[in-house]
This record gives structure tokens, C-alpha cells and sequence, in this order.
């Protein structure tokens, strides 16, 4: 019984994922399916943060430097060796042993959790300095030119192993992003209710006792970081085929700041807030740029992203800190149990 | 030997540029424990609080000196009393709550004052150094560093307020029991980095000009002095900013700007490695 409640939710994103994976090309316009798409991309990187922050209790802010460097990493290779299969694997494995080496100074220099969260978005930030740096003809990778802040355009997509002449369309492009998107979100499920998950979590819930129950709090946390950090590189590989382009923007503070509002506002701790907040956050942030009538009405000639960002999370950490779901499910509860 | 000199006062203008912007964001995580992510945009704020008076017809200095850092110190006592103080303990969500506010501001300034630069030229010439030639403008910004440093200091070792001040920040439950209004001590802290914050951002503004965004190209910087640093204002900005930017100075000589910054970032990490609670949490205890 207690089983079946606890993989039941995963089971059944698992079937209505699959559903609408095949169902939801024939039912939509192609527009809107390229717009799903990238949604699925993002709730992945949303994800991989879920995973660092919520469940390992790493403040992991700049985890939009993993995204940036998986898509950079298969831009580069991509655009020198063509065929997509290795790149991939790059994009995964540069940030990867990025994380490794960073994770290993801070988290073995047993840097405190608010310390982490300043550098990790500060690498981020220099990252973006750095690339923004090297618009010159001098900075090339292979055949590949770094482009500075212009960004690398053009960059193929992703083919089918092997085969050259298949590369991904929209549709295909789509699917692929959700099949990735639920993968990794049981793939998750699945190491958090293993032995490591379960460690992993104790560690947040009180690294000392941990500790000294004779688990190496340490080789955990950084395994998890390390982790989190392939899975938004692979996001970032995605996301580069996705729209062909990677730009340093992806470095920069407003992007690494979007990606912890959509955790914080479906729900820190819940792998399902993380995917529900990016779907909910995304539409919102491209409903405002498809509508300026809303600007108006609001006094402004057009919306700033920030501005509605900045108030998004002013209101959530002050009113709302737990997230959507968790209150919906705790809301659910109450209503269902009146005296609890 | 001029290019010693000009070497040497560059060293020095990074150091004390970089102990500039640093040292509001100091002030209120040494002395508060919250780490003030819309520091950036305090230091916006600050160039716009310069730039608009002067356009509006009033003199440079005035507005540099008393205007910016007034109006943006308010403005700091109403955040504490919004934001800050809902959540103080919770160092996290502080963070969280800040940066929202920092992308709020970014949003405002952007959807009223516009995305273009605001500039206007450095004023007080240039000086001769042997072949070379300084800014007078960089001069200023040395001494005016010196100036708030030594103020600071004196501020908070000399005066009533700086032993209530580092009284509350010591223990706050007994600084209450001995009748000192806390919550208005933290108001006037908060007050006194955003101050702090609003200066070094009008005194930098007639170099690098001002736009909405312009707070992320300080804050990495400004994140870094003040982690390295440790959790000591004063003594932890200064031992910082002048290992960094000596570091950053030197590179920035030998190869690009953005190689020093760089420079900069791997010099911290390696400090933390063997520094883990900052330089003052090893070396010169019990300063402010």
C-alpha cells in the first residue's frame, strides 16, 4: 500500500506523459508544439536544480552556467565534427567535470550553503564576462568562432545516430525534449527513493547526524552536484539543437535567477513543482510578450520580464514560501482530514 | 620608474574601486548576516541619483556626495521595513526576497528611464606622471575611498551608535535587555550599507555611466571581496580588495580586463580552499 502511494504520482505523469507525447503533435498547431518543446527543455534544467537544491541542499544558483556550457560545449563540437552523437556526450561531460572540480573546492572546503549560492552564481556571471569577451575573429574553436555576445547561430541539430541526413524536425525535436524531460523525472524519482537518494536527504534533513551515522556527507553532496550538473547540460544540449543558437545570455544573472523562481514557485522539495512552475512561469512570461495590451492596462508602454520576475518572487518568499504544490496537496489534505 | 608610478596608482585604484562598491553590501552582511543580493541595483540607484540632479540643473558634487547617498540610504531603511525584516533568521529566503527585489528594480528603471546609457564626462582633468597621463578623477576616487573608510571606522569604534550597533549585531536579546531599540538599530544599519551602496555607485557613475542593468557588472565583483573577506566589515573588505585587486590589476596589466576578472575568481576560490570563513576569519580577529 505505502508502495503504491509513493510511485503512483510518477506512474501516472509517466502514462499521461507518454499520451501526450504521441497525442499532442496530431491535436496542435506546429507553433505551439515548438513552444511545448522548449518548455520541456527548461523544466528539465528546472529539474536538475530541483534535484541540487531541494533534495541535496546544495545552493546551487548558478546552475544556468551547466545549462550554458552543455550547449556551448555541443555547439562547438557539433559545428566541427557534424555528426551529433559524440557532441552530446560533451555537452553532458563538460559541465560534468566543470562541477567536479568546482563542487570538490567548495563542498570538501566545506564552504557554508550561503557562500556556495554566491559563488556558484558569481561563476556564472564571469563565464558571461568571458564569452562575452571574445567576439573576434581571433576566438575560434576548430572551425567553430566563439561570437562573443552575437552568440554561435546555425548550429545543427540533432541526427539520428549515424545517420547524417536524419536530423531531428519540429515534431521529432518535441518529442525527444519530453521523452528526455520524463526520463530524467523518473530517473530521479528512482535515485531518491534509493539508498543514495534516501542518504542524500537525510544529509539536508541534518548533515552532522549523518555524519555521524558514518555516511560521508561530502563524497554524497558532491556526487549530487555533479549529477544535477549533467542533467542541465544535457538541457543546454537541447536547448541549443532546439533553437539552433546558444548566446551568452544563458550565463547571465536574469537567466540564472528564472530558473530558481520556477523551482520556488511550484515548490521546493517536490520534483513535480519544479516541471509545473517552468509550464506555469514560461506561459505567464510568454503571454506578457504576446499580449501588450496587458503592458498598457498596467501602465507601462511594454512589460519587463524582470519586473514581473522581481514581484513574482518578492510575493512567493514572503507569502506563498513553501510553493504551489506543496500548498495544494496540504490544502487537498485539510479539506480531506477536517480535524487534522 | 614613471611606468612604476603608474602601475602602482593603478594597483591602488583597483583596490580601492573594488573596497568601493564593496563596502555597503559589507557593512550590512557583516554586521546583518543578510547578503544583500539587489546590492547591484543600490548601486544603480546611486548613478541615477547623481546623473538626473545634474541633469535637472544641480551641482555635480552635491549631488554626488549628499544627494545619492541620502536618497538611496532611505530607500535602504524602507526595504529593511518591507522585505528584510519579515524575514530575518531565514538567510535563504533573504536572499531570495533581495534578488526579486533587485530584478524588480531592474524592471522599474528599465520600463520608466529607459534602456540607453546615461553618462556624463569625469570631471577634473588629468594629470602628468612622468610619460603618463592620469585621470584627476582617479585621485578622487582613492581619497574618497581612504575618506569612508576612515569615517566608517571611526564611526563604529568612536560613536554611541557604532557600540550599539556592533552591541545588537553581538547579541541582540541582550542588547534589548539592556534597552537598546533593536529593530531600529537594524533599520539604520541597513540604512548605512545602502547608503554606502548608493555613494560608490554616483561616485563611479561619471565613468562607466549608468543603465538599468548596470548592478551585474559590479556584483560579481562586489560578492566576491566581501565572501573573501570574512564576515568582518571593515578589516575583511580592505585585506580582500587589496589581495584581489592587486591579482586582478596585475593580470589585467599582463593580458585583458576580462582575464583579470578571471584572475580575480580563481584567486578567491583558492582563498576559500584554505580559507573557508574568509581572511578574517583566520587573521585580524576582533576588528570591526
Amino acid at each position: 500500500m505505502t508502495i503504491w502511494r509513493e510511485h503512483a504520482p510518477v506512474a501516472v505523469v509517466a502514462v499521461v506523459g507518454i499520451v501526450v507525447l504521441i497525442g499532442l503533435p496530431q491535436v496542435v498547431e506546429l507553433f505551439t508544439l515548438v513552444d511545448v518543446a522548449v518548455y520541456c527543455i527548461l523544466a528539465i534544467l528546472a529539474l536538475s536544480l530541483s534535484f541540487v537544491w531541494g533534495f541535496a541542499g546544495i545552493l546551487s544558483f548558478g546552475q544556468s552556467a551547466f545549462f550554458g556550457l552543455g550547449g556551448y560545449a555541443y555547439a562547438l563540437a557539433v559545428i566541427n565534427l557534424g555528426e551529433s552523437t559524440l557532441p552530446i556526450i560533451a555537452g553532458i561531460l563538460v559541465p560534468m567535470s566543470f562541477a567536479a572540480v568546482l563542487g570538490y573546492v567548495m563542498i570538501y572546503g566545506r564552504v557554508s550553503d550561503v557562500y556556495f549560492a554566491v559563488i556558484t552564481l558569481t561563476v556564472s556571471l564571469i563565464l558571461y564576462h568571458l564569452i562575452n569577451s571574445t567576439s573576434g575573429p581571433d576566438y575560434v574553436f576548430g572551425r567553430a568562432r566563439l561570437g562573443g555576445h552575437n552568440g554561435i547561430p546555425g548550429i545543427p541539430p540533432i541526427n539520428v545516430p549515424g545517420d547524417l541526413q536524419h536530423q531531428l524536425d519540429h515534431v521529432e525535436t518535441f518529442q525527444i525534449s519530453l521523452a528526455v524531460l520524463l526520463l530524467v523525472y523518473v530517473g530521479l524519482h528512482a535515485t531518491l527513493s534509493s539508498r543514495f537518494g534516501r542518504v542524500l536527504i537525510a544529509i539536508r534533513g541534518n548533515e552532522l547526524r549523518a555524519e555521524l551515522l558514518g555516511y560521508d556527507s561530502r563524497r554524497y553532496k558532491l556526487i549530487a552536484f555533479v549529477v544535477g550538473a549533467g542533467i542541465a547540460g544535457l538541457a543546454g544540449v537541447l536547448f541549443a539543437s532546439w533553437g539552433s543558437f546558444i548566446g551568452p545570455s544563458v550565463f547571465g544573472i536574469a537567466f540564472a535567477a528564472q530558473i530558481i523562481i520556477w523551482v520556488l514557485v511550484g515548490g521546493l522539495g517536490t520534483l513535480g513543482g519544479a516541471v509545473l512552475g517552468t509550464m506555469l512561469i514560461q506561459s505567464l512570461v510568454s503571454w506578457l510578450g504576446r499580449n501588450p495590451a496587458a503592458a498598457t492596462a498596467l501602465g507601462f508602454g511594454t512589460i519587463d520580464t524582470n519586473l514581473v520576475l522581481g514581484l513574482v518572487l518578492i510575493l512567493f518568499v514572503l507569502l506563498i514560501p513553501q510553493g504551489l504544490l506543496p500548498t495544494m496537496r496540504r490544502l487537498v489534505l485539510e479539506r480531506r482530514q477536517p480535524s487534522a | 620608474m614613471d611606468y612604476a608610478a603608474y602601475f602602482f596608482i593603478q594597483v591602488v585604484y583597483a583596490i580601492a574601486s573594488l573596497a568601493l562598491i564593496s563596502v555597503g553590501l559589507a557593512v550590512i552582511y557583516g554586521m546583518m548576516r543578510v547578503i544583500n543580493f539587489a546590492h547591484g541595483e543600490f548601486l544603480m540607484l546611486g548613478g541615477y541619483a547623481v546623473i538626473l540632479p545634474v541633469q535637472a540643473g544641480f551641482n555635480l558634487w552635491i549631488s554626488m556626495l549628499i544627494i545619492a547617498p541620502l536618497s538611496v540610504g532611505l530607500f535602504g531603511i524602507v526595504v529593511e521595513r518591507l522585505i528584510i525584516r519579515p524575514l530575518y533568521g531565514r538567510v535563504i529566503d533573504t536572499v531570495l526576497a533581495t534578488w526579486g527585489l533587485s530584478l524588480l528594480l531592474i524592471g522599474l528603471t528599465s520600463a520608466t528611464l529607459g534602456y540607453y546609457q546615461e553618462g556624463s564626462k569625469p570631471p577634473l582633468g588629468s594629470l602628468a606622471i612622468g610619460a603618463y597621463r592620469e585621470s584627476g578623477y582617479t585621485f578622487f576616487v582613492i581619497g574618497i575611498t581612504f575618506a569612508v573608510m576612515t569615517a566608517l571606522y571611526l564611526g563604529l569604534k568612536r560613536t554611541r551608535f557604532g557600540l550599539l550597533a556592533r552591541g545588537t549585531m553581538q547579541n541582540p536579546a541582550m542588547a534589548a535587555g539592556l534597552g537598546v531599540n533593536t529593530g531600529r538599530i537594524y533599520a539604520a544599519t541597513f540604512g548605512l550599507g545602502a547608503a554606502l551602496s548608493g555613494l560608490a555607485g554616483a561616485v563611479l557613475a561619471p565613468i562607466s555611466g549608468v543603465v538599468p542593468v548596470i548592478g551585474a557588472t559590479y556584483i560579481a565583483k562586489a560578492f566576491i571581496t566581501v565572501i573573501s573577506g570574512g564576515a568582518t566589515a571593515l578589516a575583511g573588505t580592505m585585506s580582500a580588495a587589496v589581495v584581489l585587486g592587486t591579482v586582478n590589476q596585475a593580470v589585467t596589466f599582463m593580458t585583458t580586463p576580462v582575464v583579470g576578472e578571471v584572475a580575480l575568481l580563481v584567486a578567491a576560490i583558492i582563498l576559500l580552499r584554505l580559507l573557508p570563513s574568509g581572511i578574517t576569519g583566520r587573521l585580524f580577529r576582533g576588528s570591526v
